[in-house]
């Protein structure tokens, strides 16, 4: 290396090393942390004691445990390709040339900016089952509407309904790559006397795949950390019958409620996994079908 | 061709009766919100709904006053209601005919749901302060950051940054039980400091950001500068920073977003009511009254909300912007 090249290199770390210094604090040290103490019995303020894989063996037979696991895998199986549906369609609506277009946008955008505390505040009232304007809606087309929090079977379609109003993001980040889709595609497929369902089965989805990729890697990892909405309306013990008692919360329960900082950090450890896992699984089926222009 | 435009003409029609139908169903729950926020009690709870919030006025003395109703009978052929004027305690009797009804917001539920959650020019305060803070050390750490990940051409830099892209993927649960240890060792617990102390180390996400608008520039400015004599960080600060407002700004508004929403760290950090911040303690008045004032709770709500959506309005056209840009190289 030459001297120049030193001082380079010198100069670039000096002007990451707010980076450097959050990576070792606030990366690497509590992620081996959580290493550690996921391998034993640990209490805040005290020392941990080494227990080996005693946590990850427990998690096992802890009913709870494939309880939350349970609800928030089955939630984000239906949320995810719902949200993926949802953004994509609002965005191709509001692609068509038309009247009215930024406000329409701005309106499917709107929930987007919501926080989530008041998103949860605003659907429990929603929801109720007695007052709610969901309830009445329903009841001006003619169906007896369920009393959606109290009931367990309507715990978890709450929450995906719920998930669908905040779809605003990935349907405007949608709608970004469909603005770029170039137009002579649409039509030489128009001469070809194309249908609109074929051209956005074999031109606009093939286009902006990678964006839709992005969506769902994102869904994956948004909802399998679910903890807002459910930890707010339904409590930490998760509502009727533990019927929406989701991972985070529960593992948030065992940290700081229950005083099992070790099990936490197990499961925690578990989350990472199965995000792992699943990003691996959706970008390994996906793989094939993305198309990168630039490639 | 006729057969054709009949056609097109019906394809309009399905698009713009399923945006207006979709977009209803959207807006709904938001004004939901605003109605209950601006009605009484006893109006929240009522079947069918009802939109406008009203009041009641009996003339009591020759004056007009507001009142609230109560049950009505039969007596003598003719109908009364009970009624009690606001501020009173007594109930009084007029004719039923008597009592006007008419259109009126209760403004004052916003002010009645701030009195009730008790600690809310503290919960203000904090979350101000946090907002400040926060955006002040992401916008500068981030900035610097991405600096030296995009206009520095040091040895080894793409693999570096692949490391920070990879840190993006670490789940928050998975760092904070060490998190909170190390806060409380240090003793910041129950205070700010952990909720605005680690945007000054700037964050993957916002480093990207930033990184592809300064990629954008042309390295030939830098280069002029540098055989002009000057150093990087004048470079930084008087050339690439004024040339990147634009980026700067989204990834300000970002943090404004991610510190005004943010739930779970206060929930985990802050234990004393005076340190809350507005989402913690909008939760927090929702434990103590919720189930049954739903007015007060969507006014609070409403506060909570309002100036995210003011902001939006205002600056509607940079969070489009930088919610695209986060997809396009995703």
């Amino acid at each position: 290396m030459t001297r120049g090249e030193r001082r380079t290199l010198l100069i670039g770390l000096a002007f990451i090393s707010p980076w450097i210094m959050g990576l070792l604090l606030m990366n690497l040290y509590p992620v081996l942390a959580t290493m550690y103490y996921s391998f034993t019995d640990y209490v805040v303020m005290a020392r941990p004691i080494w227990i080996g894989t005693l946590n990850y063996r427990e998690m096992g037979t802890d009913p709870v445990f494939w309880q939350s696991l349970y609800n928030t895998v089955s939630y984000a199986l239906i949320a995810i390709p719902l949200g993926l549906l949802f953004s994509f369609l609002i965005a191709v609506m509001l692609n068509q040339a038309m009247i009215g277009r930024s406000v329409f946008r701005t309106i499917f955008f709107l929930p987007a900016m919501v926080p989530f505390v008041a998103v949860a505040m605003i659907w429990l009232w929603v929801f109720h089952g007695q007052f709610g304007i969901l309830n009445y809606g329903l009841q001006l087309i003619g169906v007896d509407g369920p009393n959606w929090l109290v009931d367990e079977r309507y715990t978890k379609p709450s929450l995906v309904i719920m998930s669908i109003w905040s779809v605003g993001g990935a349907m405007v980040i949608c709608l970004a790559a469909l603005q770029d889709v170039p137009r002579q595609l649409y039509e030489s497929a128009e001469l070809d006397g194309a249908s609109f369902w074929r051209q956005v089965w074999h031109i606009t989805i093939p286009m902006i795949s990678p964006v839709l990729y992005f969506n769902l890697i994102m869904g994956i990892i948004i909802s399998l950390q679910l903890f807002i909405q459910p930890y707010i309306m339904f409590g930490p013990e998760g509502g009727p019958n533990r019927s929406a008692l989701f991972y985070a919360v529960y593992l948030y329960e065992n940290a700081f409620s229950y005083g099992n900082m070790g099990y936490a950090c197990a499961m925690a450890w578990v989350l990472f996994m199965i995000i792992v896992i699943m990003t691996w699984l959706a970008t390994r089926s996906t793989r094939k079908r993305i198309y990168y222009a630039g490639e | 061709m006729q057969g054709n435009n009949v056609f097109i003409l019906i394809k309009r029609a399905i698009l713009y009766l399923l945006l207006f139908g979709g977009a209803a169903l959207f807006l709904i729950p938001l004004l939901w919100m605003l109605s209950t926020a601006l009605k009484p009690i006893e109006q929240t709870m009522t079947m069918p709904p009802q939109w406008i919030p009203y009041r009641h006025y009996v003339e009591i003395d020759g004056e007009r006053v507001a009142a609230r109703p109560g049950p009505a009978y039969q007596e003598d052929g003719r109908e009364w209601i009970r009624v009690m004027p606001e501020g009173e305690e007594d109930w009084r009797v007029v004719p039923a005919d008597e009592v006007e009804r008419a259109v009126s917001p209760r403004w004052e539920n916003f002010g009645d749901a701030i009195r009730a959650m008790r600690y809310f020019p503290q919960y203000l305060r904090n979350t101000l302060v946090l907002v400040i803070l926060t955006v002040i050390g992401t916008v500068s750490s981030s900035a610097l950051a991405a600096y030296g990940f995009s206009r520095i051409d040091w040895r080894g830099r793409n693999r570096v940054f692949l490391i920070a892209l990879a840190t993006m993927m670490i789940p928050f649960p998975v760092i904070m039980v060490p998190m909170y240890t190390l806060f409380q060792t240090i003793g910041w617990i129950g205070t700010l400091r952990p909720l605005w102390v680690p945007t000054f180390f700037a964050q993957a996400f916002n480093i990207f950001l930033l990184r592809q608008f300064f990629l954008t520039i042309p390295k030939d400015l830098s280069d002029a500068a540098r055989i002009d004599g000057c150093g990087e960080f004048r470079i930084f600060m008087q050339i690439i920073l004024p040339l990147c407002k634009p980026a700067l700004l989204v990834v300000g508004l970002f943090q404004f977003m991610t510190t005004w929403n943010d739930f779970l760290g206060p929930l985990i950090y802050l234990t004393e009511q005076e340190n809350f911040t507005l989402a913690l303690g909008l939760q927090f008045f929702q434990s103590q009254h919720g189930g049954t004032e739903w007015h007060y709770l969507m006014a609070a709500s409403t506060i909570v909300v309002l100036p995210v959506i003011v902001l939006f309005f205002f600056a509607q056209r940079q969070f489009i912007e930088g919610i695209s840009m986060t997809g396009v190289k995703g």
